[in-house]
C-alpha cells in the first residue's frame, strides 16, 4: 500500500466517552452531547463547541447527515462531516478529524462517534440501511459467518474443536475479567468458562458468551496539530498511524480462501506498522484494543495483525499473553465482549482505553504491567471475506 | 407425428407419515405417507424443478416455442406465473408463457391442447394439496410437478426424438358440483361420495370407448392403464370396469406421495414412460368436472430415452416432517419467529436488471483469471451458466438467529465444479446430517415473501442419487 501516514502531525488532546449499555434513558442526541461535553472538558483550557473549526460524526444507523450532531449539540455554522464505513464508522470519524487537521485545513477538529442500537427493540443488532436490492443477498447474521472460522481453523492448523473450545472460552472470560474492572462497560461481571461453554448456542458452534452484545453508547477525540498539543495538555497522544482498507468481496468468491484470516486486516496492519515504523508488534505495543465482535475474531486476530505466528494464537491465548499483565494486553477496558458493541462509538471507545492507559489514568486494577509508549486500535467492519478493517496506532511520544 | 419428446417428474423431499396426522388431530390420517413441498417451495418452484429435468432428459437441440404452466394453487394472481418458470428455465424471450391456473382439469386440458398444437410446447404442471386438519384432503394429498414436453415427430430431424406419440383422444364433459373452492379458500368441499361416482362413471366410459375408437384398437391392447383423479371412488370403480388387465393397471404412487392433483396425470404418465418398452399402448384417464382419455403409443426412440431423475428416484428419497412443521409450512400453525425483522419486498426494478442471476443463476466470468464470478459483476465477460453445475461444500454453519420461514438456516461455503465458490443457504438438509465435502445441487427455491412479492432465488441442496448410482 501506497499510504504516506501522518506520523506525529495531529494528537488527541482530549477524550470522552459514555457509559455503555442498555441506555433507555438516553436517545444519540443525549449521548452525542454527553461524550463531547466530557471531551471539552477533558481537555479544558477553555475549548468548547465554539472553539472546534471542524466535526466529524460516525454513525452507522442512529442519523444521517451532519446535522445529527450539529442540531444536537447547536454548534452554528460549522463543518460537519457525516461518516460511514460499517463496524469501523467511529473510527473513521476520527480518521476524518486527524487527516483535516493534518492537511493544515483546520487547527482544532472533533471526531464523535455514537450509535443509539437499543431503540430498534430488537435483541440483536439489525441491518444499518435498507437499500432495495434484487433479493438475492445473504440475509446471514454476523455470528453465523463468523462460526465458520472454527471448524476451518480446526481443520487447518489439525486443533480439536474441543481444544478450540477453550481458546475462545478463554478469550471471553479474559474480556469480562477486564470489563468488571471497567466503570463504563455494559457487562461488569466476570464470567467462568462453564459459563461461557454452557451457554445457548446461537450460529454454529458459537454460544451467547461468544458474541459481543448490543449497547448504545458514544465517544468523542479532540485532535489539534501536534505542534499545538501542548497548549492544551501535557500528555497528548501522538497520531502514529491510521490505515484504512474497505474489501472487495473476494474472499467469498475465492475457493483459496479457508476462513482462517481476515486479508484486509492483514493488510491494514502492515500498513499501520508501515506508518509507524513498528517492526516487532507484539514486544513494542503496551496494548491493544481489537475489533472482538466474537471470540474467533479475536484469535485470528491475534495472527492478522502480527501478535502471534499463523497457527499458534490459540496456543498464546491459552498461555496467557494477552491478559491483563501479560506479553501484549489484548482488550485491557474489556473489549466488544464487556461494552456491547454501538457501532459508530466502538472505534473510539477503543480509542477512550489507549487514552487513559498511556497517559496512566486507567484505574490500577487495569493496569497493563509494562511501560510501553505504543497502542493499537483495530476494527472491522462486515464479514469473513468481505470486510473494511482499521488500524491506528498512537504514542505518548513524537519519533 | 406429434407426440411426447421427454417428461420428468418433481416430488419434494419431505414426507408426512399420515399417522402422525391421527396422533395429533385425534382423527384423520391413515397408512402411509405423502410428499409435501417444503417451507420455501410453492407450485412456481416445483414447476421450475420438474421442467428442469424434462429438459435435461431431453435431446440437446430441443428447445421449447412455448411454456404452458398449469396449477391449482397458483403463487401470483394478475402475474403470470409461468413467466417466473421461463426465467429460471432461461428459454429466449421469444417464448412465449401462459398459465392455465385455477382448476385440476385445466393440467390435463394443456397436454390435451399441446398435443393438438404446433411447434414444440413445454408444458408444466404443479399442485400444493391442501386441506384441514385431519381431513381426507390433508392426509391423502400429495405436492408435486411434472413436464412434458410435446413435439413434431416429423418431418425434420426430430422425428426420431418423439418417445410416444398420440393415438387417440376423447373428452367427455358436464357440469356438477361435486368438489368446489372459492377464490381464497384454503380448502375444497366434496359433496356426498357417491354423487360424484354417479357422474364420472359414465362420462368415463363414454370417453373411453370414443378415444379406443379413435385410435382403433380395443380395450386389451393397453399394456398401461393411468386413472387419475381426486375423486378416489370414482377412480378405483372405473379402472376395475375399463376391460384393462389388473396387471396393466400402475401404481398410482398415492401409499408414497399421495395424489397431487393437477400434477398427477403427468407425474404417472412420466413414470410410465420411464419404465416402459417399445411399441407399447399407455392409456391416460382424468377424470376431474368430467373425463379425458388420452391413448399414446410409445416408439423406438422410447428406448433411448434416459430420465434424469426418474419419478422412482425421487419417490424412493423422501424425508420425514414432523407434523408441526408440516402445519407451520402450510401456515396452519403460525410458530414464534426468530426475534429479527422481517425481510424488505425486493425491489422489482433491481430484480429485472439482475434477471440472469436471480432467476437464471448466471453468473459472470472473471476479466483477470476466467474464473466464474458469483454473482456477476460490472467488470465481468461473459455468461457462466451454473443451475446445472454441482459443487462441493467448503464450509457450513447453522444459524439460530436469523431470519427465516422455517429456522434454523443452514448454510454453505459451496465450491463449484470447474471453478466458482458461493456462501449460500442450503435446504432439503439438518445440519447434523452435513459434512465438509459433501456434493451439493443447486434448486430454485422461494425465500420468503413480503408485501405479497415473492423473493425466488437459488439454494444448494444435497445430491440426491438414484440408488443404482
Amino acid at each position: 500500500m501506497a499510504s504516506k501516514g501522518i506520523k506525529d502531525q495531529v494528537a488527541i488532546v482530549g477524550m470522552g466517552c459514555t457509559q455503555f449499555g442498555e441506555r433507555f434513558d438516553k436517545g444519540a442526541d443525549d449521548l452525542m452531547v454527553d461524550a463531547s461535553n466530557e471531551a471539552f472538558a477533558d481537555v479544558g483550557h477553555g475549548v468548547d463547541k465554539n472553539t472546534i473549526d471542524a466535526y466529524w460524526l460516525g454513525t452507522a444507523m442512529s442519523g444521517n447527515s451532519g446535522m445529527t450532531l450539529a442540531r444536537p449539540l447547536q454548534v452554528e455554522g460549522k463543518p460537519v462531516t457525516h461518516v460511514e464505513n460499517f463496524c469501523a464508522t467511529g473510527s473513521e470519524a476520527l480518521r476524518g478529524a486527524a487527516y483535516a487537521v493534518a492537511s493544515g485545513a483546520y487547527d482544532i477538529a472533533m471526531a464523535v462517534g455514537v450509535e443509539k442500537v437499543k431503540d430498534s427493540g430488537y435483541q440483536g443488532a439489525v441491518g444499518a440501511g435498507k437499500v432495495p436490492t434484487d433479493g438475492t443477498d445473504r440475509t446471514l447474521t454476523a455470528a453465523a459467518m463468523y462460526s465458520m472460522i472454527v471448524p476451518a481453523y480446526s481443520k487447518k492448523y489439525g486443533v480439536a474443536e474441543s481444544e478450540l473450545r477453550d481458546v475462545l472460552s478463554h478469550i471471553a472470560a479474559k474480556n469480562h475479567y477486564n470489563g468488571a474492572r471497567n466503570p463504563r462497560a455494559q457487562f461488569r461481571k466476570e464470567v467462568s468458562t462453564e459459563t461461557i461453554c454452557g451457554a445457548p448456542k446461537m450460529a454454529g458452534s458459537l454460544g451467547v458468551f461468544d458474541c459481543a452484545g448490543v449497547a448504545d453508547g458514544a465517544a468523542a477525540a479532540i485532535v489539534v496539530r501536534a505542534d499545538d498539543a501542548h497548549k492544551y495538555t501535557d500528555k497528548p497522544l501522538y497520531v502514529k498511524a491510521l490505515s484504512l482498507v474497505a474489501g472487495t468481496g473476494a474472499g467469498l468468491s475465492d475457493p483459496e480462501y479457508d476462513y482462517t484470516t481476515f486479508p484486509e486486516v492483514a493488510a491494514t496492519a502492515d500498513d499501520a506498522y508501515r506508518q509507524a515504523g513498528v517492526t516487532d508488534p507484539r514486544h513494542e505495543l503496551a496494548m491493544a484494543e481489537v475489533h472482538d465482535c466474537f471470540t474467533p475474531t479475536e484469535m485470528v486476530l491475534m495472527e492478522d495483525l502480527g501478535f502471534a505466528e499463523r497457527g499458534t494464537a490459540w496456543k498464546e491465548v491459552l498461555a496467557g499473553t494477552f491478559d491483563l499483565g501479560g506479553e501484549l494486553p489484548v482488550n485491557p477496558d474489556g473489549g466488544l465482549k464487556s461494552f456491547g458493541h454501538p457501532i459508530g462509538a466502538s472505534g473510539l471507545r477503543m480509542m477512550f482505553e489507549a487514552w487513559l492507559q498511556l497517559r496512566g489514568e486507567a484505574p490500577p486494577e487495569r493496569a497493563l504491567g509494562n511501560d510501553r509508549r505504543l497502542a493499537l486500535t483495530h476494527n472491522l467492519g462486515g464479514y469473513p471475506g468481505e470486510m473494511v478493517s482499521f488500524v491506528a496506532i498512537v504514542g505518548t511520544e513524537k519519533g | 407425428m406429434r407426440g411426447i419428446v421427454s417428461a420428468a417428474g418433481y416430488i419434494p423431499r419431505a414426507r408426512l407419515d399420515r399417522s402422525a396426522i391421527t396422533g395429533f388431530v385425534g382423527s384423520g390420517g391413515g397408512r402411509g405417507t405423502r410428499s409435501v413441498a417444503s417451507y420455501d417451495e410453492d407450485t412456481t418452484t416445483m414447476g421450475v424443478e420438474a421442467a428442469r429435468i424434462a429438459l435435461r432428459s431431453a435431446p440437446a437441440d430441443v428447445r421449447p416455442d412455448a411454456l404452458w404452466f398449469s396449477t391449482v394453487a397458483p403463487s401470483y394472481l394478475d402475474k403470470t406465473n409461468a413467466t417466473t418458470v421461463h426465467a429460471a428455465l432461461r428459454l429466449d424471450h421469444d417464448v412465449p408463457a401462459f398459465d392455465m391456473v385455477g382448476a385440476v382439469r385445466s393440467a390435463v386440458g394443456a397436454l390435451l391442447t399441446a398435443l393438438k398444437s404446433t411447434g414444440t410446447t413445454l408444458v408444466v404442471a404443479s399442485d400444493l394439496r391442501t386441506g384441514l386438519p385431519g381431513s381426507g384432503d390433508e392426509a391423502n394429498g400429495g405436492d408435486a410437478a411434472a413436464a412434458v414436453i410435446v413435439g413434431e415427430g416429423d418431418p425434420g430431424s426430430k422425428s426420431d426424438s418423439v418417445i410416444a406419440e398420440l393415438i387417440g383422444t376423447a373428452s367427455a364433459t358436464e357440469e356438477f358440483v361435486e368438489r368446489w373452492r372459492t377464490p381464497g379458500e384454503a380448502r375444497s368441499k366434496q359433496w356426498e361420495e357417491r354423487f360424484g361416482e354417479t357422474k364420472y362413471l359414465p362420462l368415463g366410459d363414454q370417453a373411453w370407448r370414443e378415444a379406443l375408437k379413435a385410435a382403433g384398437i380395443e380395450a386389451g391392447d393397453v399394456d398401461s392403464l393411468i386413472v387419475s383423479g381426486l375423486h378416489a371412488r370414482a377412480v378405483r370403480s372405473l379402472k376395475a370396469r375399463l376391460g384393462v388387465a389388473k396387471e396393466a393397471q400402475a401404481d398410482d404412487l398415492t401409499a408414497t406421495i399421495g395424489n397431487s392433483g393437477a400434477a398427477q396425470p403427468m407425474v404417472l404418465l412420466t413414470r410410465a414412460l420411464e419404465t416402459t418398452e417399445p411399441g407399447k399402448v399407455i392409456a391416460l384417464v382424468v377424470l376431474a368436472d368430467g373425463a379425458d382419455v388420452l391413448l399414446f403409443r410409445t416408439t423406438d426412440a422410447v428406448s433411448s430415452w434416459q430420465s434424469a431423475r426418474t419419478v422412482d428416484t425421487q419417490v424412493a428419497a423422501g424425508k420425514d416432517v414432523p407434523y408441526g412443521k408440516f402445519l407451520s409450512w402450510r401456515g396452519t400453525l403460525t410458530v414464534e419467529p426468530p426475534r429479527r425483522p422481517e425481510p424488505q419486498r425486493v425491489s422489482s426494478s433491481a430484480a429485472g436488471r439482475h434477471e440472469d442471476w436471480k432467476f437464471g443463476f448466471v453468473g459472470g466470468r472473471s476479466p483477470d483469471n476466467g474464473e466464474p464470478q458469483l454473482p456477476p459483476l460490472p467488470n465481468s465477460t461473459g455468461e457462466v451458466p451454473m443451475a446445472d453445475v454441482e459443487g462441493t461444500i467448503a464450509t457450513f454453519t447453522v444459524d439460530r438467529i436469523a431470519y427465516s420461514p422455517s429456522p434454523p438456516i443452514v448454510f454453505a461455503v459451496v465450491d463449484f465444479d470447474g471453478g466458482g465458490r458461493l456462501p449460500i443457504e442450503l435446504t432439503d438438509a439438518t445440519v447434523d446430517e452435513l459434512s465438509m465435502g459433501d456434493r451439493v445441487e443447486m434448486t430454485f427455491r422461494r425465500l420468503f415473501t413480503s408485501d405479497g412479492i415473492h423473493n425466488y432465488f437459488w439454494k444448494a441442496r444435497p445430491v440426491l442419487r438414484s440408488s443404482n448410482g
